[in-house]
Protein backbone atom coordinates (compact mmCIF):
# COMPACT_ATOMS: atom_id res chain seq x y z
CA UNK A 1 0.00 0.00 0.00
CA UNK A 2 0.97 3.59 -0.33
CA UNK A 3 2.85 2.79 -3.74
CA UNK A 4 3.63 6.29 -5.83
CA UNK A 5 1.98 8.18 -2.91
CA UNK A 6 3.40 11.90 -2.54
CA UNK A 7 2.58 14.16 0.19
CA UNK A 8 1.19 17.22 -1.13
CA UNK A 9 3.52 19.80 -0.92
CA UNK A 10 6.41 18.15 0.98
CA UNK A 11 10.10 18.98 -0.67
CA UNK A 12 12.29 17.40 2.30
CA UNK A 13 15.11 19.07 4.04
CA UNK A 14 17.13 16.76 5.11
CA UNK A 15 18.47 14.91 2.03
CA UNK A 16 20.67 11.88 2.94
CA UNK A 17 23.75 12.82 2.49
CA UNK A 18 25.50 9.75 1.81
CA UNK A 19 22.87 7.28 0.45
CA UNK A 20 24.85 4.19 0.70
CA UNK A 21 25.51 4.77 4.51
CA UNK A 22 21.45 5.43 5.30
CA UNK A 23 19.40 2.22 5.69
CA UNK A 24 15.89 2.69 4.50
CA UNK A 25 14.08 5.24 6.33
CA UNK A 26 16.45 6.41 8.77
CA UNK A 27 17.61 9.36 8.77
CA UNK A 28 20.71 11.34 10.12
CA UNK A 29 21.27 13.17 13.28
CA UNK A 30 24.58 14.88 15.15
CA UNK A 31 23.42 14.41 18.75
CA UNK A 32 22.91 11.06 20.53
CA UNK A 33 19.37 10.32 21.08
CA UNK A 34 18.09 7.94 24.37
CA UNK A 35 15.55 5.34 24.25
CA UNK A 36 14.76 2.98 27.27
CA UNK A 37 11.50 2.36 28.68
CA UNK A 38 11.87 3.05 32.30
CA UNK A 39 14.46 5.22 35.00
CA UNK A 40 18.54 4.43 33.94
CA UNK A 41 19.75 1.77 36.66
CA UNK A 42 22.87 2.82 38.51
CA UNK A 43 25.27 0.03 39.32
CA UNK A 44 28.32 0.88 41.64
CA UNK A 45 31.73 -1.04 39.83
CA UNK A 46 31.76 -3.24 42.89
CA UNK A 47 29.00 -4.60 42.59
CA UNK A 48 29.30 -4.98 38.68
CA UNK A 49 29.89 -8.28 37.00
CA UNK A 50 29.44 -9.72 33.77
CA UNK A 51 28.31 -13.58 33.17
CA UNK A 52 28.36 -16.29 30.35
CA UNK A 53 25.52 -18.90 31.73
CA UNK A 54 22.84 -21.44 29.69
CA UNK A 55 24.37 -24.03 27.61
CA UNK A 56 27.84 -23.52 28.03
CA UNK A 57 30.34 -26.29 29.37
CA UNK A 58 31.22 -23.63 32.46
CA UNK A 59 29.85 -20.13 33.63
CA UNK A 60 32.35 -17.61 33.61
CA UNK A 61 32.11 -14.23 35.35
CA UNK A 62 34.20 -11.28 35.36
CA UNK A 63 34.62 -8.97 38.11
CA UNK A 64 34.79 -4.75 36.36
CA UNK A 65 38.41 -5.03 37.26
CA UNK A 66 38.77 -8.57 35.99
CA UNK A 67 36.81 -7.54 32.58
CA UNK A 68 39.35 -4.11 32.55
CA UNK A 69 42.30 -6.93 31.92
CA UNK A 70 40.98 -8.36 29.10
CA UNK A 71 42.51 -7.22 25.50
CA UNK A 72 39.82 -4.31 24.11
CA UNK A 73 39.68 -2.92 20.74
CA UNK A 74 38.59 0.79 19.49
CA UNK A 75 35.32 0.66 16.97
CA UNK A 76 34.50 3.27 14.70
CA UNK A 77 30.80 2.52 13.23
CA UNK A 78 27.24 3.43 12.09
CA UNK A 79 24.59 2.89 14.55
CA UNK A 80 20.77 2.74 13.52
CA UNK A 81 17.68 3.39 15.90
CA UNK A 82 14.18 1.78 15.60
CA UNK A 83 12.62 5.33 16.03
CA UNK A 84 14.55 6.57 12.76
CA UNK A 85 17.68 8.43 13.54
CA UNK A 86 21.19 7.12 12.24
CA UNK A 87 24.37 8.37 13.58
CA UNK A 88 28.19 7.97 11.68
CA UNK A 89 31.57 7.18 12.82
CA UNK A 90 30.36 6.92 16.57
CA UNK A 91 33.42 5.97 18.55
CA UNK A 92 33.46 3.11 20.84
CA UNK A 93 35.96 0.91 22.53
CA UNK A 94 35.18 -2.18 24.31
CA UNK A 95 35.82 -6.31 24.44
CA UNK A 96 35.02 -8.24 21.60
CA UNK A 97 32.03 -10.99 22.09
CA UNK A 98 34.50 -12.90 20.27
CA UNK A 99 37.17 -12.64 23.23
CA UNK A 100 34.18 -13.24 25.91
CA UNK A 101 33.69 -16.71 24.33
CA UNK A 102 37.28 -17.84 23.73
CA UNK A 103 37.37 -21.52 24.50
CA UNK A 104 33.89 -21.84 25.25
CA UNK A 105 31.94 -24.95 24.18
CA UNK A 106 28.16 -24.65 23.13
CA UNK A 107 25.68 -25.99 21.12
CA UNK A 108 23.72 -23.12 21.47
CA UNK A 109 22.69 -21.31 18.22
CA UNK A 110 21.14 -18.27 20.06
CA UNK A 111 22.26 -15.64 23.14
CA UNK A 112 19.65 -13.59 25.19
CA UNK A 113 21.45 -10.64 26.64
CA UNK A 114 20.28 -9.55 30.74
CA UNK A 115 20.81 -6.47 31.62
CA UNK A 116 20.32 -4.17 34.97
CA UNK A 117 16.42 -2.92 35.41
CA UNK A 118 15.62 -6.24 33.60
CA UNK A 119 15.40 -5.86 30.19
CA UNK A 120 16.60 -8.59 27.71
CA UNK A 121 17.16 -8.88 23.86
CA UNK A 122 17.60 -11.98 22.23
CA UNK A 123 20.23 -12.42 19.20
CA UNK A 124 21.64 -15.03 16.75
CA UNK A 125 25.29 -16.48 18.03
CA UNK A 126 26.37 -15.33 14.72
CA UNK A 127 25.37 -11.63 14.90
CA UNK A 128 27.31 -11.52 18.09
CA UNK A 129 30.36 -13.52 16.95
CA UNK A 130 33.10 -12.86 13.84
CA UNK A 131 34.07 -9.77 15.36
CA UNK A 132 30.62 -8.18 14.82
CA UNK A 133 29.74 -7.68 18.41
CA UNK A 134 31.50 -5.97 21.63
CA UNK A 135 30.58 -5.04 25.03
CA UNK A 136 31.55 -1.49 25.21
CA UNK A 137 32.84 0.40 28.34
CA UNK A 138 33.76 3.79 26.73
CA UNK A 139 32.43 6.28 24.02
CA UNK A 140 34.45 8.68 22.11
CA UNK A 141 37.28 8.45 24.56
CA UNK A 142 35.16 8.74 27.89
CA UNK A 143 33.54 6.15 30.05
CA UNK A 144 30.41 5.49 28.70
CA UNK A 145 27.33 7.56 30.66
CA UNK A 146 24.78 5.87 32.71
CA UNK A 147 22.16 7.02 30.21
CA UNK A 148 23.90 6.04 27.50
CA UNK A 149 24.41 2.02 28.88
CA UNK A 150 27.20 2.87 30.84
CA UNK A 151 29.35 1.09 33.01
CA UNK A 152 29.10 -1.18 29.75
CA UNK A 153 26.54 -2.22 27.08
CA UNK A 154 26.05 -4.19 24.03
CA UNK A 155 27.42 -2.87 20.77
CA UNK A 156 25.90 -4.92 17.80
CA UNK A 157 26.20 -1.95 15.37
CA UNK A 158 24.72 -3.64 11.93
CA UNK A 159 21.58 -4.30 14.00
CA UNK A 160 19.15 -1.77 15.05
CA UNK A 161 19.99 -0.29 17.96
CA UNK A 162 17.82 -1.94 20.77
CA UNK A 163 19.55 -4.59 20.33
CA UNK A 164 22.93 -2.93 21.62
CA UNK A 165 21.35 -3.85 24.82
CA UNK A 166 22.02 -1.20 27.62
CA UNK A 167 23.47 -1.76 31.18
CA UNK A 168 24.50 -5.56 29.61
CA UNK A 169 25.79 -7.90 32.82
CA UNK A 170 25.57 -10.89 30.65
CA UNK A 171 25.09 -13.47 27.85
CA UNK A 172 23.02 -16.57 28.01
CA UNK A 173 23.45 -18.91 25.58
CA UNK A 174 20.76 -21.03 24.12
CA UNK A 175 19.15 -23.39 21.78
CA UNK A 176 16.49 -21.30 20.99
CA UNK A 177 15.46 -17.74 19.97
CA UNK A 178 13.45 -16.32 22.89
CA UNK A 179 11.90 -13.30 22.53
CA UNK A 180 13.55 -10.55 24.57
CA UNK A 181 11.86 -7.30 26.37
CA UNK A 182 11.23 -5.23 23.10
CA UNK A 183 11.08 -8.26 20.75
CA UNK A 184 7.48 -9.44 23.06
CA UNK A 185 6.82 -6.09 23.14
CA UNK A 186 6.30 -5.94 19.11
CA UNK A 187 9.82 -5.21 17.66
CA UNK A 188 11.68 -7.53 15.51
CA UNK A 189 13.64 -10.80 16.26
CA UNK A 190 16.34 -9.82 14.30
CA UNK A 191 16.17 -6.26 13.35
CA UNK A 192 18.44 -5.97 10.34
CA UNK A 193 18.10 -2.02 9.01
CA UNK A 194 19.15 -2.72 6.11
CA UNK A 195 15.75 -5.05 5.72
CA UNK A 196 13.94 -2.80 7.89
CA UNK A 197 12.76 -5.27 10.09
CA UNK A 198 11.47 -3.28 12.77
CA UNK A 199 8.62 -4.51 14.23
CA UNK A 200 6.65 -7.95 13.65
CA UNK A 201 5.88 -8.84 10.42
CA UNK A 202 8.38 -6.51 8.94
CA UNK B 1 -0.01 -12.48 23.18
CA UNK B 2 -2.16 -10.78 20.89
CA UNK B 3 -1.21 -11.79 17.72
CA UNK B 4 -1.71 -8.64 15.74
CA UNK B 5 -0.74 -5.75 17.67
CA UNK B 6 1.39 -4.32 15.46
CA UNK B 7 -0.58 -2.85 12.03
CA UNK B 8 2.70 -3.09 10.03
CA UNK B 9 1.04 -1.84 6.89
CA UNK B 10 1.58 1.80 5.51
CA UNK B 11 -1.91 3.09 4.67
CA UNK B 12 -3.48 6.36 3.87
CA UNK B 13 -5.61 8.54 6.41
CA UNK B 14 -6.92 11.51 5.20
CA UNK B 15 -6.98 14.94 7.69
CA UNK B 16 -10.68 15.98 8.56
CA UNK B 17 -9.51 18.18 10.78
CA UNK B 18 -6.41 20.39 12.00
CA UNK B 19 -6.67 22.23 15.76
CA UNK B 20 -4.70 24.72 16.71
CA UNK B 21 -3.59 24.07 20.58
CA UNK B 22 -1.04 26.55 20.91
CA UNK B 23 0.86 29.20 18.66
CA UNK B 24 3.26 26.40 17.66
CA UNK B 25 1.69 22.88 18.16
CA UNK B 26 -1.45 21.57 15.85
CA UNK B 27 -3.33 18.99 16.27
CA UNK B 28 -4.17 17.00 13.44
CA UNK B 29 -7.42 14.97 13.25
CA UNK B 30 -7.41 11.91 11.23
CA UNK B 31 -9.81 9.31 9.43
CA UNK B 32 -7.95 6.18 8.61
CA UNK B 33 -10.04 3.53 7.12
CA UNK B 34 -10.11 0.24 8.80
CA UNK B 35 -8.57 1.52 11.91
CA UNK B 36 -8.73 -1.41 14.40
CA UNK B 37 -7.94 0.67 17.47
CA UNK B 38 -4.86 1.54 19.72
CA UNK B 39 -4.04 1.54 23.48
CA UNK B 40 -3.56 4.78 25.03
CA UNK B 41 0.17 5.82 24.54
CA UNK B 42 0.72 3.84 21.80
CA UNK B 43 2.27 5.57 18.93
CA UNK B 44 2.10 5.81 14.67
CA UNK B 45 4.62 6.24 12.34
CA UNK B 46 4.28 9.19 9.91
CA UNK B 47 5.56 8.95 6.40
CA UNK B 48 6.43 11.86 4.25
CA UNK B 49 7.10 11.49 0.13
CA UNK B 50 8.75 14.11 -1.75
CA UNK B 51 7.76 14.32 -5.87
CA UNK B 52 11.48 12.05 -6.52
CA UNK B 53 10.44 9.87 -4.41
CA UNK B 54 12.80 11.08 -0.95
CA UNK B 55 11.31 9.80 2.18
CA UNK B 56 11.64 10.40 5.92
CA UNK B 57 9.34 8.84 8.53
CA UNK B 58 9.10 9.99 12.30
CA UNK B 59 7.34 8.98 15.32
CA UNK B 60 3.92 10.89 16.59
CA UNK B 61 1.75 9.65 19.45
CA UNK B 62 -1.73 8.95 19.19
CA UNK B 63 -3.74 11.69 21.68
CA UNK B 64 -6.92 10.59 21.06
CA UNK B 65 -9.03 7.81 22.94
CA UNK B 66 -9.12 4.61 21.89
CA UNK B 67 -12.84 4.63 22.32
CA UNK B 68 -12.10 8.11 19.80
CA UNK B 69 -13.19 6.21 15.79
CA UNK B 70 -10.35 9.52 14.48
CA UNK B 71 -6.88 9.25 15.39
CA UNK B 72 -5.82 12.26 16.58
CA UNK B 73 -1.85 13.45 16.32
CA UNK B 74 -0.81 16.30 18.32
CA UNK B 75 2.45 18.03 16.52
CA UNK B 76 5.07 20.61 18.26
CA UNK B 77 6.75 22.28 15.52
CA UNK B 78 10.49 22.28 16.02
CA UNK B 79 11.37 25.64 14.01
CA UNK B 80 14.54 23.75 11.80
CA UNK B 81 12.34 20.64 12.11
CA UNK B 82 11.87 18.59 8.29
CA UNK B 83 8.78 16.95 9.62
CA UNK B 84 6.94 18.65 12.13
CA UNK B 85 7.13 22.08 10.17
CA UNK B 86 5.30 20.40 7.47
CA UNK B 87 2.43 19.19 9.37
CA UNK B 88 2.11 22.32 11.03
CA UNK B 89 2.55 24.64 8.60
CA UNK B 90 1.26 22.59 5.27
CA UNK B 91 -0.76 20.31 6.42
CA UNK B 92 -4.76 21.36 5.79
CA UNK B 93 -7.73 19.33 5.97
CA UNK B 94 -8.82 17.09 2.88
CA UNK B 95 -4.86 16.37 2.53
CA UNK B 96 -3.36 12.20 3.30
CA UNK B 97 -1.08 10.76 5.38
CA UNK B 98 0.74 7.87 5.06
CA UNK B 99 1.03 6.50 8.29
CA UNK B 100 1.37 2.65 9.93
CA UNK B 101 0.68 1.83 13.42
CA UNK B 102 -0.21 1.02 16.50
CA UNK B 103 2.91 0.54 17.70
CA UNK B 104 4.66 0.16 21.17
CA UNK B 105 3.04 -2.02 23.72
CA UNK B 106 5.10 -0.96 26.61
CA UNK B 107 4.21 2.61 27.07
CA UNK B 108 0.49 1.88 27.34
CA UNK B 109 -2.49 1.90 29.42
CA UNK B 110 -5.76 0.66 30.17
CA UNK B 111 -7.91 1.39 32.74
CA UNK B 112 -7.84 -2.35 34.29
CA UNK B 113 -4.44 -2.07 35.08
CA UNK B 114 -5.32 0.49 37.90
CA UNK B 115 -3.43 3.04 39.65
CA UNK B 116 -3.09 5.35 41.01
CA UNK B 117 -1.77 7.28 38.68
CA UNK B 118 0.92 9.55 38.38
CA UNK B 119 1.22 11.44 34.61
CA UNK B 120 4.65 13.31 34.54
CA UNK B 121 5.42 15.26 30.72
CA UNK B 122 7.40 18.01 29.74
CA UNK B 123 5.93 20.10 25.96
CA UNK B 124 4.22 17.42 23.55
CA UNK B 125 5.65 14.96 26.23
CA UNK B 126 1.92 15.09 27.08
CA UNK B 127 0.15 13.59 24.23
CA UNK B 128 0.42 10.29 25.01
CA UNK B 129 -0.74 10.86 28.36
CA UNK B 130 -3.09 12.77 26.98
CA UNK B 131 -4.29 10.08 25.77
CA UNK B 132 -4.50 7.85 29.05
CA UNK B 133 -6.33 10.88 30.66
CA UNK B 134 -9.48 10.57 27.84
CA UNK B 135 -9.22 6.96 28.05
CA UNK B 136 -9.81 7.00 31.67
CA UNK B 137 -12.12 9.87 31.49
CA UNK B 138 -14.42 8.09 28.61
CA UNK B 139 -14.11 4.71 30.07
CA UNK B 140 -15.60 6.25 33.26
CA UNK B 141 -12.71 5.19 35.56
CA UNK B 142 -12.44 6.84 38.72
CA UNK B 143 -8.31 5.60 39.51
CA UNK B 144 -7.03 8.57 41.42
CA UNK B 145 -4.90 10.36 39.01
CA UNK B 146 -2.30 13.18 38.82
CA UNK B 147 -0.72 15.00 35.59
CA UNK B 148 2.47 17.15 36.68
CA UNK B 149 3.11 19.16 33.52
CA UNK B 150 5.59 21.20 32.46
CA UNK B 151 5.47 24.00 29.44
CA UNK B 152 7.93 26.89 28.88
CA UNK B 153 4.91 29.09 29.36
CA UNK B 154 1.07 30.11 29.69
CA UNK B 155 0.59 30.04 26.47
CA UNK B 156 2.56 26.66 25.39
CA UNK B 157 0.35 24.61 27.50
CA UNK B 158 -1.32 22.07 25.16
CA UNK B 159 -4.75 21.06 26.46
CA UNK B 160 -5.23 23.25 28.81
CA UNK B 161 -8.96 24.13 28.52
CA UNK B 162 -9.91 20.35 28.18
CA UNK B 163 -7.91 19.26 31.53
CA UNK B 164 -9.49 22.07 33.44
CA UNK B 165 -12.70 20.69 32.37
CA UNK B 166 -12.36 17.30 32.90
CA UNK B 167 -10.54 17.97 36.10
CA UNK B 168 -13.76 20.56 37.26
CA UNK B 169 -15.85 17.59 37.00
CA UNK B 170 -13.64 14.96 38.72
CA UNK B 171 -12.69 14.83 41.86
CA UNK B 172 -10.14 12.06 41.38
CA UNK B 173 -8.37 14.09 38.71
CA UNK B 174 -5.84 16.44 39.35
CA UNK B 175 -3.37 18.63 37.27
CA UNK B 176 -0.29 20.71 38.24
CA UNK B 177 1.71 22.79 35.99
CA UNK B 178 5.18 24.47 35.80
CA UNK B 179 6.37 27.02 33.52
CA UNK B 180 9.98 26.93 33.25
CA UNK B 181 10.26 30.39 31.41
CA UNK B 182 7.77 33.30 31.77
CA UNK B 183 4.79 33.19 33.69
CA UNK B 184 1.94 35.40 33.59
CA UNK B 185 1.04 37.45 36.83
CA UNK B 186 -0.71 35.99 39.68
CA UNK B 187 0.36 32.48 39.14
CA UNK B 188 0.42 29.92 41.65
CA UNK B 189 1.51 27.03 40.15
CA UNK B 190 5.21 26.02 39.83
CA UNK B 191 8.34 27.70 37.98
CA UNK B 192 11.17 26.07 37.80
CA UNK B 193 12.05 22.62 36.10
CA UNK B 194 10.27 19.29 37.51
CA UNK B 195 12.84 18.31 40.51
CA UNK B 196 12.60 15.89 42.90
CA UNK B 197 10.93 17.99 45.58
CA UNK B 198 8.57 18.81 43.40
CA UNK B 199 7.87 15.13 42.96
CA UNK B 200 7.82 14.35 46.13
CA UNK B 201 4.84 17.35 46.65
CA UNK B 202 2.78 16.40 43.92
CA UNK B 203 3.32 12.48 43.86
CA UNK B 204 1.98 9.61 45.87
CA UNK B 205 4.16 8.25 48.24
CA UNK B 206 5.77 4.99 47.21
CA UNK B 207 3.87 3.23 50.00
CA UNK B 208 1.02 3.72 47.40
CA UNK B 209 2.47 2.36 44.58
CA UNK B 210 1.50 4.30 42.43
CA UNK B 211 1.70 3.48 38.38
CA UNK B 212 3.82 6.31 36.69
CA UNK B 213 4.01 7.56 33.14
CA UNK B 214 7.21 9.89 32.24
CA UNK B 215 7.37 11.22 28.36
CA UNK B 216 8.97 13.98 27.03
CA UNK B 217 12.58 15.73 26.10
CA UNK B 218 15.59 13.13 27.32
CA UNK B 219 16.52 15.30 30.32
CA UNK B 220 13.13 15.34 31.94
CA UNK B 221 12.79 12.00 31.94
CA UNK B 222 16.33 11.35 33.04
CA UNK B 223 15.38 13.72 35.99
CA UNK B 224 12.44 12.19 36.83
CA UNK B 225 13.14 8.63 36.33
CA UNK B 226 16.05 9.15 38.22
CA UNK B 227 14.22 10.98 41.15
CA UNK B 228 11.23 8.78 41.74
CA UNK B 229 13.44 5.90 42.17
CA UNK B 230 15.39 8.00 44.71
CA UNK B 231 12.38 8.53 46.60
CA UNK B 232 11.59 4.87 47.11
CA UNK B 233 9.30 3.83 43.69
CA UNK B 234 9.90 0.20 42.30
CA UNK B 235 11.81 0.79 38.93
CA UNK B 236 8.73 -1.58 37.51
CA UNK B 237 5.87 0.97 38.22
CA UNK B 238 8.19 3.50 36.23
CA UNK B 239 7.35 3.73 32.90
CA UNK B 240 9.39 6.19 30.04
CA UNK B 241 9.27 7.61 26.68
CA UNK B 242 11.57 9.73 25.36
CA UNK B 243 10.77 12.12 22.53
CA UNK B 244 14.09 14.58 22.12
CA UNK B 245 16.10 13.80 19.40
CA UNK B 246 18.47 15.59 21.37
CA UNK B 247 19.94 15.45 24.64
CA UNK B 248 21.24 12.37 26.44
C1 LIG C 1 7.71 7.31 20.31
C2 LIG C 1 7.76 8.78 19.94
C3 LIG C 1 6.59 9.53 20.01
C4 LIG C 1 6.61 10.87 19.64
N1 LIG C 1 5.44 11.60 19.76
C5 LIG C 1 5.44 12.90 19.41
C6 LIG C 1 4.23 13.68 19.55
O1 LIG C 1 3.17 13.19 19.96
N2 LIG C 1 4.27 14.99 19.20
C7 LIG C 1 5.44 15.58 18.75
O2 LIG C 1 5.40 16.78 18.42
N3 LIG C 1 6.59 14.88 18.61
C8 LIG C 1 6.61 13.55 18.94
N4 LIG C 1 7.78 12.82 18.80
C9 LIG C 1 8.96 13.47 18.20
C10 LIG C 1 8.85 13.35 16.67
O3 LIG C 1 9.00 12.00 16.29
C11 LIG C 1 9.96 14.13 15.92
O4 LIG C 1 11.21 13.78 16.46
C12 LIG C 1 9.78 15.62 16.03
O5 LIG C 1 8.52 16.01 15.48
C13 LIG C 1 10.90 16.35 15.27
O6 LIG C 1 10.92 15.95 13.92
P1 LIG C 1 11.32 17.00 12.78
O7 LIG C 1 11.44 16.23 11.50
O8 LIG C 1 10.43 18.17 12.81
O9 LIG C 1 12.74 17.50 13.26
P2 LIG C 1 14.14 17.04 12.68
O10 LIG C 1 14.28 17.56 11.29
O11 LIG C 1 14.27 15.58 12.90
O12 LIG C 1 15.09 17.78 13.69
C14 LIG C 1 15.19 19.19 13.73
C15 LIG C 1 16.09 19.61 14.85
O13 LIG C 1 15.41 19.47 16.08
C16 LIG C 1 16.07 18.58 16.93
N5 LIG C 1 15.01 17.81 17.55
C17 LIG C 1 14.38 16.71 17.04
N6 LIG C 1 13.40 16.30 17.87
C18 LIG C 1 13.39 17.14 18.91
C19 LIG C 1 12.59 17.27 20.06
N7 LIG C 1 11.59 16.39 20.32
N8 LIG C 1 12.85 18.28 20.93
C20 LIG C 1 13.83 19.17 20.66
N9 LIG C 1 14.62 19.12 19.59
C21 LIG C 1 14.41 18.12 18.72
C22 LIG C 1 16.96 17.77 16.06
O14 LIG C 1 18.12 17.31 16.74
C23 LIG C 1 17.33 18.77 14.98
O15 LIG C 1 18.37 19.61 15.38
C24 LIG C 1 7.80 11.49 19.19
C25 LIG C 1 8.96 10.71 19.12
C26 LIG C 1 8.96 9.39 19.49
C27 LIG C 1 10.23 8.59 19.41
Amino acid sequence: MGEGFISRGFGGRRRRPDDSRLPPGQYLVDGFPVLSAGPTPLTPLEQWDFTLVGEVDEPKRWSWEEFGQLPSEEITTDIHCVTKWSKFDTRWEGVSVDTLLEGVETSAEYITAYCDGGYTTNLALEDVTGGKAWVAFAYDGEPLEPVHGGPARLLVPHLYFWKSAKWVRGLRLATQNEPGFWESLGYHNFGDPWREQRYWGD
Amino acid sequence: MVARLYRTLWRIGEVVGVVSETPRTKSLVLDVPGWEGHKAGQHVDVRLTAPDGYQTQRSYSIASAPEDERVVLTVDRLDDGEVSTYLTDVVTAGDRLELRGPIGGYFTWEEGDGGPLFLVGGGSGVVPLMAMTRHRATSGSDVPTRLLLSFRSHEEIIYREELEDLAAHDGSLEVFYTLTRARPQGWTGYHRRIDARMLEEVSWGPHESPLAFVCGPTPLVETVGTALVGLGHDPARVKTERFGATGG
